[in-house]
């Protein structure tokens, strides 16, 4: 069981000031899934991930990566270790063109990071690298735009394929398809399944349609502590799982493809988009 | 370099091989150093996102050392030169090593703290001279020529501008530099991809510092004094005037700001006489809100509007 799992939290616990954030959290993120987090706002799934991450200091519990415990160590360790991460506001350089923002991702197994006497175009050797990146994402015709200049779809795909060039084995995608259109979900969710091929994914997402749709584990978060864990099916017909989700927002769970079981309430909507889900349940991250 | 900045910088160094003949060395010296000055600034501001208020401290130290290396020690120039532009950098690693531990305004405040610690410390060492200077400091040869002689030292002042110049430029389109720009970018991303931030913003504090203090180091030669007003915290800020006027995050805007303060200062020092830091502040209060990419920032912009083409 011990190989199996890649990513193991015990009894995680963040306090902000008194205000419990996360509280005693036991994940266990098995190899080769496509894990997903859910639960509404508030719930510290944001929270998890800064944790896991190391952008935030557990108060307590233990973080274990592949059998070894990395509670203590430095985010950029984490990042070098085959953690990388994604972040909710789109994470790109922006005043950087596109080829440059995947090189730099690129650029640190070359190890002339600190090389400042160096011609920069040591790195064109990376290119076509990034150009493969690029267009497993779509956006190989726009390398020589600026990042800022893109809409915000293809800032997201450009993240990605920047998560993706580490080349992480577990790769932590904080709600990827948020504030996209319904095409750019769909893009995203058929990328994120392809790139999940030889590595684990975990992810925080608000759109039912995508984590219905791709995720093998879902782990449901409500105030800070481990809900409901298991299969999308399981879950969604937890009562628990659908009172965190206050009654009539039920709903966001049925609007997902393939036959759920699921209890008596209105046909699903077209958009199964966190939006509606959002404006209901209140709270502060 | 790309070839638009390659020519400018050609054709800026043919400009200065000529300048004596026309303008008086000693100002166009004045200028070069504060303009290294600036351009080792803008690498941490620019390029870095880091303000560092306490810059003057690095011009100071390297001034005092060299002055004191040159006149007591008589060190070679070169190695005096080396000496003060040594100490300057490991003043850089001292007060860099503390202040990125914090980020933003804090980061501005350590800086400034320390930069007035060593201020202090100058106006009461016994070898400085206090508020007199450190005065006498011989220019000393380089290989038989003699360097009392302006012209003279006005080439190898020139050298030493170009070949920093050139370094900051190599350093900035490095993959060094690739690194520093995706920190100013968004630096939690930067980690995020397994880059520890503090070494590489620490590397180009040490850099810049050294380079500021080049800068100092070739000052006390060309003046034959160190002064406390280089260690002074007005320095500070006037760098931090230079940069933002000539453009911030640009190649040429630290020299070009450089330029019209030094040359706007010496002008109308004795015309206006201490009216100068009220010219100055409202110099700098314009820049700030009416065109606040400095002058080749929004010269570059216009050039894009009207061209259609990438600037720089």
């Amino acid at each position: 069981m011990a190989e199996d799992c890649i990513l193991e939290t015990r009894g995680l616990v963040k306090e902000f000031r008194g205000f419990v954030a996360v509280n005693g959290v036991d994940l266990k993120v098995r190899r080769g899934h496509i894990h997903a987090l859910i639960g509404p706002n508030g719930a510290g799934k944001t929270t998890c991930f800064n944790l896991l991450t190391k952008f935030l200091e557990p108060t307590r519990g233990e973080i274990r990566f592949n059998g070894i415990d990395i509670t203590r160590e430095a985010p950029e360790r984490i990042a070098r270790r085959g953690i990388v991460r994604s972040f909710q506001i789109s994470a790109v350089f922006p005043h950087l063109t596109v080829l440059e923002n995947l090189r730099i991702a690129l650029q640190r197994k070359l190890g002339t990071s600190f090389h400042f006497w160096k011609s920069e175009r040591s790195l064109d050797l990376l290119n076509d690298r990034a150009m493969e990146l690029l267009s497993a994402v779509g956006l190989e015709t726009c390398a020589d735009m600026v990042t800022v200049e893109m809409p915000y779809g293809r800032k997201r795909a450009l993240e990605i394929a920047t998560t993706l060039a580490l080349d992480p084995e577990l790769m932590l995608l904080d709600e990827p398809t948020q504030g996209m259109g319904h095409e750019d979900v769909h893009r995203v969710m058929e990328l994120i399944k392809q790139v999940s091929a030889n590595r684990t994914i975990l992810m925080v997402e608000h759109n039912m349609k995508v984590v219905a749709g791709i995720s093998d584990t879902i782990t449901v978060l409500a105030r800070g502590a481990v809900l409901a864990e298991g299969p999308y099916a399981e879950v969604a017909a937890n009562p628990l799982v659908i009172e965190a989700y206050m009654g009539s927002d039920a709903n966001e769970l049925t609007s997902s493809p393939g036959n759920v079981s699921l209890p008596p309430g209105p046909l699903p909507g077209e958009g199964g988009d966190a939006g509606s889900l959002r404006s209901t349940v209140g709270g502060s991250r | 370099m790309n070839r638009r900045v390659t020519v400018a910088y050609l054709f800026g160094l043919g400009l200065l091989l000529l300048a004596p003949m026309f303008i008086y060395p000693i100002l166009v010296m004045k200028v070069l150093c504060f303009a290294l000055f600036a351009c080792a600034f803008n690498l941490l501001l620019g390029y870095t996102g880091l303000l560092s208020f306490g810059h003057a401290a690095f011009l100071g130290t390297a001034g005092y050392v060299t002055g004191h290396a040159l006149k007591v020690w008589e060190l070679p120039t070169l190695l005096g030169l080396l000496v003060g532009t040594g100490a300057a950098a490991l003043l850089g690693w001292v007060i860099g090593s503390l202040a990125i531990r914090r980020q933003g305004i804090y980061f501005a405040m350590v800086t400034l703290a320390l930069a007035q610690m060593v201020f202090f410390f100058f106006l009461q060492a016994p070898f400085t001279g206090g508020e007199d200077g450190l005065q006498g400091v011989p220019r000393g040869t380089l290989f038989g020529l003699d360097l009392a002689d302006d012209i003279n030292l006005y080439y190898l002042v020139v050298a030493i501008f170009a070949g920093s110049f050139w370094l900051i430029q190599r350093a900035i389109h490095s993959p060094f530099g690739q690194i520093l720009k995706a920190i100013r970018e968004n630096e939690p991303r930067a980690i995020s991809l397994g880059y520890d931030v503090a070494k590489y913003k620490l590397l180009a504090f040490v850099l810049s510092a050294g380079l500021a203090g080049l800068a100092g180091a070739t000052k006390t030669l060309v003046f034959k004094f160190a002064t406390l007003t280089d260690a002074h915290w007005h320095t500070s800020g006037e760098v931090v005037l230079m940069t933002l006027l000539g453009g911030m995050g640009t190649v040429f805007g630290p020299l070009v700001g450089a330029t019209v303060i030094v040359t706007l200062q010496n002008e109308l020092a004795d015309k206006v006489g201490s009216l100068v830091t009220v010219i100055m502040g409202a110099i700098f209060v314009i820049c700030v809100l009416a065109f606040r990419r400095g002058i080749v920032g929004e010269s570059l912009a216009l050039y894009k509007r009207v061209i259609g083409q990438k600037p720089l």
